[in-house]
């Protein structure tokens, strides 16, 4: 992990969001996986492609709660999470790594689900927006967005709270250019963008007296 | 004026009287406040369902089939092996009944159907497929076969005039005859001025690109359709859908609820809803079609470009002597406005002017209102020419202006505006500012920092009609009940605010049903900066009317008259004697009804004035001249919108303006092909939005409340004003930093690099 600010800086374990270059390493190594679990389940061993159709089996760990589903391949971890799971808290805006209204966290790290195979999430802990709440109670980082008016539409507001969370679990007491660089790849088209830093600030805030 | 704007096309201004008109509010104990939205957890938790979330049981996926050139016919299409390929239940294509219903009505003739064998502009929709999951949707539309016939096409409208150029339409490429204003004598103007100054002006195409994609989800009842869209307005779509499908009003019901943005694109009905509603009815299940990202930035709207053309004289003393402006736009292939002229004509005070401008069809994706439409477009030309003008006498710019403030609209038979805040924008704006301090120059010489400022009016503060209910449940709680949306500007939680303020309610108790044709009340969709000071006086009428029978109830309970008496929340109390009192939940006459039910409606505005609210804005920035990058480092925003309900949300609508108005200084610009006239960058990598780095962190908002009273509430509207002189503020402080004047937007490195190349082999 580095210690950098700027987007340069980070690398695969990158704390502020999310890298394209990550995604790349990490898709690149879910390729790989497939191409193994491919030739241990069948008799085909140079067999590195599964047709669209084909559905294959994974285990998924969501906010603690684990699922066995059959997927295809091709279907992202978005697609699952919101077609699958029925879990619609994690929005799709580009679904292409473009906007980060899909973020998840995937083992603690921010994360576009919409850039994230599901097959690649298995073995993973992943953390939606649904898992910050407790019951009918808002986390810290969600409570500093209601309180700041950290949101107009609220539609990229699932993505940005998520990406603050995991902004803040790796930089628990982040300067405002840390903040800014942190939730840079997180479109807000309303432009709340002032009020989201006040929030993250907070955020920080009640995560402390919070005692984490 | 008012004829011009574009919400207002189809709506006579009309709506019963209330009863009795209500005094302005007297010292207010909660509206002004900052208090958090009354929906924000919803919001923050993922509960609230957006229509992109939506589903039914037994619901297809649906997904279009679009043109893939500028201008093309089919000429043929082959849909069978699309009905072939897994999941697909129902396909449709321009000769499936209803695909030939007329979709963009022309002046002039006939055209534009709802899917078009002949396709005028890149993403023109062609066939459809609903499919059991959305990736069957896609694989299928691949599956059709089209063979095309490319036709030549027109992109630049310069060129869209000539002889020889492409027709869009068979009748020509002008979308009307140009509207030509003239007041005075320009010859006379021009010949008293000292100084006078021509330029021409270009504004890039923007995308709206809201976040939710633009689509719907549809569901047959037999004869009767509902219909969750994503929408700035319920009942416009309503409209639409239930007359293309030639549906009684009554059986299409349109629910908004949540929506992701709109800023304009989502103000009307989309061919999306309605191509849902035939598959729907072949496959007899429900429908979700919702565009792709992609498909958003080629056919969900944008701001059309304009060319302006602007010849302006000044006295020494500061005097404006004379206007000529010239302003042409594209709507892209199908109408849109694309006017510009109105700030010309009305914003500073001037005895001679003349407007003209005019569309010109192109082969483009189609423009829609973009948050206020017109406007910082010809606010960049216009606020850039006053700048130039201040120079050129050697006066301040905001001195200059302030000068120049009109109180009567000079474009509207110089009617008086029912306030203006104008002046107080500019002044109190300069101030706060700190204008007239030169920034301190950094220490590598290659930086340079520089000021600008900018007025700016919107052309309209809301009127009828609106209609609202107001329900109090014997416990003193309330649901109200409005058909406006909350398109992310805070509607729900300010007329809940009003509510409480008018009852003594406390918010929490306050549920709100809003945005449903079946359920709510008919409100205009929310744009035009309209939605509070149209839809907050009906809210306040219908608790009002709430009150009115609460207090004749209690009038007889406690045998005092009801001008005596005030309710206070839960309680009726006199004024005179407050010992005397009853709790509302003790009235037996509300005990036998247990419900009381408010019905507002919006009051009239006031005859022979105009409503309009005004902003300046004050811009510092930063040029690295090497690189030719912009950065906004310090920003202030002066809005007279009339009172502010919740200042938290109202700085939130400013500051996501000025979002808007940076995008559109810097970076925001559709990009066509000259070669294949297909748009370049349908991409959020490529069309660049602000990020969390491209603003300042350093934004500040001024309230100037010039006390209107035109309505009920003294609103006057926020969401469009503060966008409209961001970027000309700018453009204005990069001339101050570098000495450069950039005519044509966005002020990309590239652009500003070359000029800055230009000016230095000038020397
Ligand atoms: S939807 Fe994943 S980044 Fe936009
Ligand atoms: S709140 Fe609408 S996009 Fe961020």
């Amino acid at each position: 992990m580095t210690e950098k600010d700027g987007k340069e800086g980070c690398g695969d374990g990158c704390p502020h969001g999310v890298s394209r270059r990550g995604f790349m390493t990490r898709v690149g190594a879910g390729t790989i996986g497939l191409g193994v679990a491919a030739a241990a389940g069948t008799a085909e061993a140079t067999v590195h492609e599964i047709p669209p159709g084909e559905p294959h089996r994974v285990t998924l760990t969501v906010n603690g709660t684990t699922h066995r589903l059959l997927v295809e391949p091709r279907e992202t971890l978005l697609y699952v999470l919101r077609e699958r799971l029925g879990m619609t808290a994690t929005k799709p805006g580009c679904e292409r790594g473009e906007c980060g209204a899909c973020t998840v966290l995937i083992d603690g790290a921010a994360r576009y689900a919409c850039l994230t195979l599901a097959v690649e999430a298995e073995g993973h802990e992943v953390t939606t927006l649904e898992g910050l709440t407790k019951g009918e109670e808002p986390g810290a980082v969600q409570r500093a967005f209601m309180d700041e008016d950290a949101l107009q539409c609220g539609y990229c507001t699932p993505g940005q709270i998520v990406a603050a969370e995991g902004l803040l679990r790796a930089r628990p007491d982040p300067t405002l250019e840390e903040i800014r660089t942190g939730m840079s790849g997180n479109l807000c088209r309303c432009g709340a963008y002032v009020h989201i830093f006040r929030a993250v600030k907070k955020a920080s805030v009640l995560r402390k007296d919070a005692g984490r | 004026m008012r004829s011009d704007l574009y919400f207002l096309a189809a709506i006579p201004p009309e709506t019963p009287r209330p009863e009795g008109e209500l005094p302005p509010w007297g010292e207010v104990r909660i509206v002004g406040k900052r208090l958090p939205r009354v929906d924000a957890f919803e919001r923050v938790s993922g509960k609230a369902v957006y229509p992109r979330d939506f589903s039914l049981p037994n619901m297809l996926q649906a997904a279009i089939l679009r043109s893939p050139h500028a201008h093309a016919r089919v000429k043929s299409i082959d849909l069978e092996p699309a009905k072939r390929m897994p999941g697909v239940v129902a396909v449709l294509g321009p000769s499936s009944p209803g695909a030939d219903m007329e979709w963009f009505a022309r002046p002039k003739a006939k055209g534009g159907l709802l899917l078009d064998p002949h396709c005028r502009a890149e993403g023109d929709e062609v066939a459809a497929v609903a499919a059991e999951t959305l990736p069957q949707a896609l694989d299928a539309l691949k599956a059709i076969q089209v063979e095309w016939e490319v036709l030549p096409f027109v992109i630049d409208p310069a060129r869209a005039l000539d002889e020889k150029a492409p027709k869009v339409w068979d009748e020509g490429n002008r979308v009307a005859d140009p509207v030509i204003y003239e007041r005075g004598d320009l010859a006379k103007g021009f010949a008293e001025a000292d100084v006078v100054l021509e330029e021409s002006y270009r504004t890039p195409c923007e995308i709206h690109v809201p976040m939710e994609v633009h689509g719907s989800v549809v569901a047959w009842d037999g004869p009767r359709l509902t219909v969750w869209d994503t929408t700035q307005g319920v009942y416009a779509v309503q409209g639409t859908v239930a007359q293309r499908l030639g549906l009684p009003l009554a059986n299409v019901r349109v629910i908004g609820h949540y929506m992701g943005g709109g800023f304009g694109s989502k103000l009307e009905a989309g061919k999306y809803t309605v191509i849902a509603a035939l598959l729907a009815k072949v496959a007899g299940r429900p429908v979700k079609l919702f565009l792709s990202r992609e498909e958003t930035f080629r056919v969900g709207g944008n701001r059309p470009a304009n060319a302006i053309r602007v010849k302006a004289g000044v006295k020494k003393d500061g005097t404006i002597t004379a206007i000529d402006w010239k302003s042409s736009g594209t709507p892209g292939a199908y109408p849109n406005n694309t006017n510009t002229a109105f700030q010309a004509a009305d914003l500073w005070t001037c005895a001679n002017v003349r407007t003209e401008e005019a569309g010109v069809y192109t082969n483009a994706g189609r423009a829609r209102a973009f948050r206020a439409p017109g406007f910082p477009q010809a606010n960049w030309a216009l606020e850039q020419m006053m700048d130039a003008l201040a120079r050129a006498i050697g006066m301040d710019q905001v001195a200059f202006r302030l000068k120049n403030v009109p109180t009567v609209s000079q474009r509207r038979g110089n009617q008086p505006y029912t306030s203006t805040g104008l002046a107080g924008c500019l002044g109190e704006g300069a101030k706060a500012f700190g204008w007239g301090t030169k920034p301190k120059a950094p220490a590598d010489p290659a930086i340079r920092k520089g000021i600008g400022m900018a007025g700016g009016i919107w052309g309209y503060g809301g009127g009828p009609p609106s209609t609202v209910i107001v329900k109090l449940f014997s416990d003193g709680s309330v649901n109200l009940n409005m058909g406006a949306a909350d398109i992310g500007t805070g509607t729900k939680t300010v007329m809940a605010m009003v509510v409480s303020e008018e009852l003594g309610v406390p918010v929490e108790s306050i549920r709100i049903e809003h945005a449903d044709t079946g359920t709510t009340q008919y409100a205009t969709p929310s744009g035009g900066s309209k939605t509070v000071p149209s839809d907050s006086p009906a809210v306040r009428a219908a608790a009002a009317d709430c009150k009115r029978q609460i207090l004749k109830m209690a009038a007889a309970e406690l045998k005092l008259p009801a001008a005596e008496l005030k309710l206070l929340g839960k309680e009726v109390v006199s004024a005179a004697d407050p010992s005397k009192k009853v709790a509302i939940s003790a009235i037996p006459a509300f005990q036998r009804q247990q419900l009381v039910v408010g019905i507002g409606f919006r009051e009239p505005n006031p005859d022979g004035k105009v409503i309009n609210p005004f902003a300046a804005h004050f811009a510092e920035v930063e040029v690295n001249t090497r690189t030719g990058e912009v950065t906004v480092t310090r920003f202030l925003a002066a809005q007279d919108s009339g009172r502010v309900l919740n200042r938290m949300t109202f700085d939130n609508q400013v500051f996501g303006g000025v979002v808007f108005g940076i995008g559109f200084a810097r970076t925001e610009e559709r990009i066509l092909d000259r070669q294949t006239g297909k748009m370049l960058n349908a991409n959020w990598h490529d069309y660049k939005v602000p990020t969390a780095l491209d603003v300042p962190a350093d934004q500040a908002t001024l309230v100037v409340d010039a006390r209107d009273t035109a309505n009920s509430t003294n609103t006057k509207g926020v969401g469009e004003p503060a966008t409209i002189p961001t970027g000309s503020a700018i453009a204005n402080a990069v001339f101050d930093a570098v000495g450069v004047r950039v005519t044509e937007g966005p002020i990309t490195p590239q652009r500003l690099l070359e000029l800055l190349a230009r000016q230095k082999a000038r020397g």
